[in-house]
């Protein structure tokens, strides 16, 4: 089986809210896939179509070709972490395990290797409703890794962690990956992902507004735009303004120029001896290539003052 | 770069292992083991206790002493033999001949002023006089007899349970009937005759293991008169009144060998009163020449109201409800906690997983209960049975069919509560709309709080159905009794009364099974 996720042209809706509106995107092995959007985007519910949880109305879900539903022992082709809080409380930590590898036909000293994997062997033995957000996050990524499968989904993995478990996840994650699994995460906030992810596939209002490398990405963001540093703003404004450029005011004596080349930036200001003291293509941080890209796909936002 | 392969042992993909998935998650769970081994230990537990609470004792004469087991009959059901006994001695084959022209009695209604007996004329409808052979005068030994009853015709009835019907109407002078009994080693044939010329056979009984000398004669007795009142609540109380019947025999012959000395009299089974000498209720022998009128109290036939050994199992009842908590906190328990869908990416075909959950929980709550049930059933009857109170003894296979029918009941409604907590998705409302559905209508119905017919539909047509199975007394249309709910007899036999329960459950699964497969979870 290949490992690769295939999502194609996926619809859904609940009631009045369209939550999937032609959602289409794959993912690749070898690398984390960052499934980013904003919350309401249609992130987990993807995941849960994926899954098999829930039934798209439109479009189709692929796990190395096959739907979920037809897989036979899935665990052993995809692991899933949704929520990591879906445990009973009562229960060990080694008894949940215990049940899910008995599902697929897996006996304990698969349970025993995960939990030694997530370094909960320690707390194997108690009840899983004792644990801190931290080791249920654990917890579900070694019931994600129990079939020791190609592809992994994990939605919102980093949610609530303190920094020292975001570290951890991500280098695992990352380990995962180069061992030539796919690997899709979704998170809401971009810096998460920052570091980890390769690929990124950007979702706004049930659909894909961008699928495209990291580098890529920032590349795109930052396209034709330039910082300039000037004493004399609204000099520099009329003239580039009348050149054709579009000028936005960014801080006091900065402005963000787009529509001209850097070079053509100076030539003009120099041939009217207009002040500056630093001309600099742009640097989109990924944070920002990610607000642009999703500006109007938030759903809910706070009323600026 | 090269994709990655599971490393994982290649695992089965069967039922077996969602089998040995669910069990892992039942007995992980301690609250779940705890609530199946409380339903256990309530079942022992009432059981054992109520015994051991409940006492009977007897009078004889002032003296209150232990009550005497039943009086057993050939077959070993507990049986009454009680009636007016006029006989010979037959060695060998033989056959006794009489002309019936009368039957009369009385009966006592209730009375009208408190504290006088209100005694009227009339017979009930079993009242019975007529010839019987009997291996000897000890209650509970087999006989065989053919008789005229008060409004049932002429009948051949033998060993207690068994009764054919000859032909109907009752006896008068001018138009008697004539009863003859024939011993052919271990036959016995009844026959009757409107003319004492033409006869016509109503019956023929084997009575195994006669021996050569019975004893052959004229019989009459009375059963009492049974009346069911419905009290305020709408329920009914039932009570047994005296009745006795007086026949009027003649033209009597008997032949065989050992026959033709005296007449030997009998009053069997009678009781004494206070004092301890005096007969209460005797039967009594009038003879003038060739004429014998005997009148007689008391029945020859199956004992219908003790109750049966299901009484020791009524702990049952309430360990339903533990058993109905921990069947839909097994599934509930992982709607609230989003568990469910875990439990369905490892099992896509969601229709297996809620077999397999079905499959375990039945499993899981039969063989607890059956173990608590056949252990509980013989210490609970022995207790009783110390403590002077005994049970309708009944054969093997009945008493089997009790001890697996209540762990099948508990089992089956165990998967309906399943099934409901499925289709609920919420703890609470699946819980009481299983209580609902199977014990509320059990508990009105055998409560004596409704009128019978409402009581009997519920145990119809509802999933408390389903008790029936453990019904171990018999029904006997000779025998006039309270067959109702209240008294353990159900409008359904017993394995019909359980269809109708595992109907409702297959219902139930089946509905939830649909739910499961259409919705997102």
């Amino acid at each position: 089986m290949e490992a690769t996720i295939e999502v194609t042209g996926l619809r859904k809706r609940f009631g009045e809210t369209l939550a999937l509106d032609g959602m289409s995107f794959t993912v690749r092995p070898g690398q984390v896939t960052g499934f980013v959007g904003p919350n309401g985007a249609g992130k987990s519910t993807t995941m849960r179509v994926v899954l098999g949880l829930d039934a798209a109305d439109e479009g189709q879900a692929l796990i190395g070709g096959q739907p979920y539903a037809s897989l036979r022992t899935p665990l052993r082709h995809v692991g899933a972490l949704l929520d990591a809080g879906a445990l009973q409380p009562s229960r060990t930590a080694r008894n949940h395990l215990l049940w899910l590898a008995h599902s697929q036909g897996l006996g304990s000293r698969r349970v025993d290797e995960v939990l030694e994997l997530v370094g909960l062997r320690s707390a194997a033995k108690r009840k899983a409703g004792g644990f801190s957000l931290g080791m249920r996050r654990r917890l579900g990524i070694a019931a994600a890794l129990l079939g020791d499968p190609p592809v992994l989904m994990l939605d919102e993995p980093f949610n609530g962690l303190d920094p020292e478990g975001i570290v951890w996840i991500r280098g695992f994650l990352r380990s995962l990956a180069a061992e030539g699994r796919a690997v899709l995460v979704s998170s809401h906030l971009m810096s998460e992902l920052q570091d980890t992810a390769g690929h990124l596939v950007v979702v706004g209002r049930g659909r894909v507004v961008a699928d495209a490398g990291v580098a890529e990405l920032i590349a795109a963001a930052s396209n034709g735009r330039v910082t300039l540093r000037t004493p004399a703003r609204p000099e520099a404004m009329r003239v580039l303004a009348s050149a054709g450029a579009t000028v936005t005011v960014t801080d006091r004596d900065t402005l963000t120029v787009s529509g001209l080349a850097a070079e053509h930036i100076v030539g003009l200001l120099s041939g009217q001896v207009i002040p500056f003291s630093e001309v600099a293509a742009h640097r989109a941080t990924l944070e920002e290539a990610y607000l642009e890209l999703t500006r109007d796909a938030v759903e809910f936002r706070g009323t600026p003052r | 770069m090269t994709p990655y392969r599971s490393q994982a042992p290649a695992g089965r993909d069967g039922f077996a292992q969602l089998l040995h998935a669910e069990w892992t998650k039942l007995r992980t769970v301690r609250g779940w083991m705890i609530g199946t081994a409380l339903a256990a230990l309530l079942i022992a537990g009432l059981g054992t206790l109520t015994a051991s609470g409940s006492y009977s004792s007897c009078m004889k004469g002032s003296a209150e002493v232990p009550c005497p087991a039943p009086v057993l009959g050939p077959g070993g059901e507990a049986v009454r033999d009680r009636f007016y006994f006029v006989h010979q001695p037959l060695n060998g084959d033989g056959t006794i001949t009489v002309r019936v022209s009368s039957m009369t009695g009385q009966i006592r209604k209730p009375d009208v002023t408190p504290g006088v007996r209100n005694v009227v004329s009339g017979v009930v409808p079993w009242a019975k006089a007529g010839v019987m052979i009997k291996k000897s005068t000890r209650q509970g030994d087999p006989y065989a007899a053919v008789m005229v009853t008060g409004s049932h015709g002429t009948r051949m009835q033998h060993n207690f349970t068994e009764d054919v019907a000859g032909r109907p109407g009752g006896v008068s002078p001018q138009s008697p009937r004539w009863l003859r009994l024939t011993r052919l080693g271990d036959t016995i044939t009844g026959s009757e005759s409107p003319d004492g010329r033409q006869w016509i056979e109503v019956g023929t009984a084997r009575l195994d293991g006669l021996p050569a000398q019975v004893r052959i004669g004229l019989f009459a007795a009375s059963p009492g008169d049974v009346t069911v009142s419905s009290n305020t609540l709408g329920g009914t109380t039932s009570a047994s009144r005296f009745t006795e019947a007086t026949a009027v025999m003649d033209q009597v012959s008997v032949r065989g060998a050992g026959t033709g000395g005296t007449w030997k009299i009998d009053d069997i089974g009678v009781t004494t009163g206070l004092d301890g000498v005096t007969p209460h209720h005797p039967g009594r022998l009038a003879r003038s020449g060739d004429t014998f009128t005997v009148t007689g109290v008391g029945d020859i036939a199956p004992v219908t109201e003790e109750g049966g050994i299901e009484r020791t199992l009524t702990g049952a009842m309430v360990a339903l409800i533990a058993v109905i908590v921990v069947a839909v906190l097994f599934v509930t328990a992982e709607y609230r906690r989003q568990l469910i869908r875990t439990t369905l990416l490892a099992a896509p075909r969601r229709g297996r997983v809620l077999a397999a959950k079905a499959v375990v929980i039945g499993a899981v709550t039969f063989v607890a209960a059956l173990a608590a049930a056949a252990v509980t059933l013989p210490v609970a009857r022995r207790i009783y049975q110390g403590n002077g109170i005994y049970f309708l003894p009944v054969g093997t296979l009945t008493e089997l069919r009790v001890i697996v029918g209540v762990a099948a009941v508990l089992a089956v409604s165990a998967v309906l509560a399943l099934a409901l907590g499925v289709l609920f998705r919420r703890s609470a409302m699946a819980v009481i709309a299983a209580i609902v559905a199977v014990l509320v209508p059990y508990v009105l119905a055998t409560a004596s709080l409704l009128p019978e017919s409402v009581s009997d539909w519920l145990l119809r047509i509802t999933p408390a159905a389903g008790f029936a199975i453990q019904q171990s007394v018999t029904e006997y249309p000779q025998v006039i009794s309270h067959y109702a709910p209240v008294a353990g007899y159900y409008p359904l036999p017993p394995w019909a009364g359980f269809a109708v329960l595992c109907g409702y459950a297959a219902l139930a699964l089946a509905l939830a099974a649909r739910r499961l497969r259409r919705s997102d979870v």
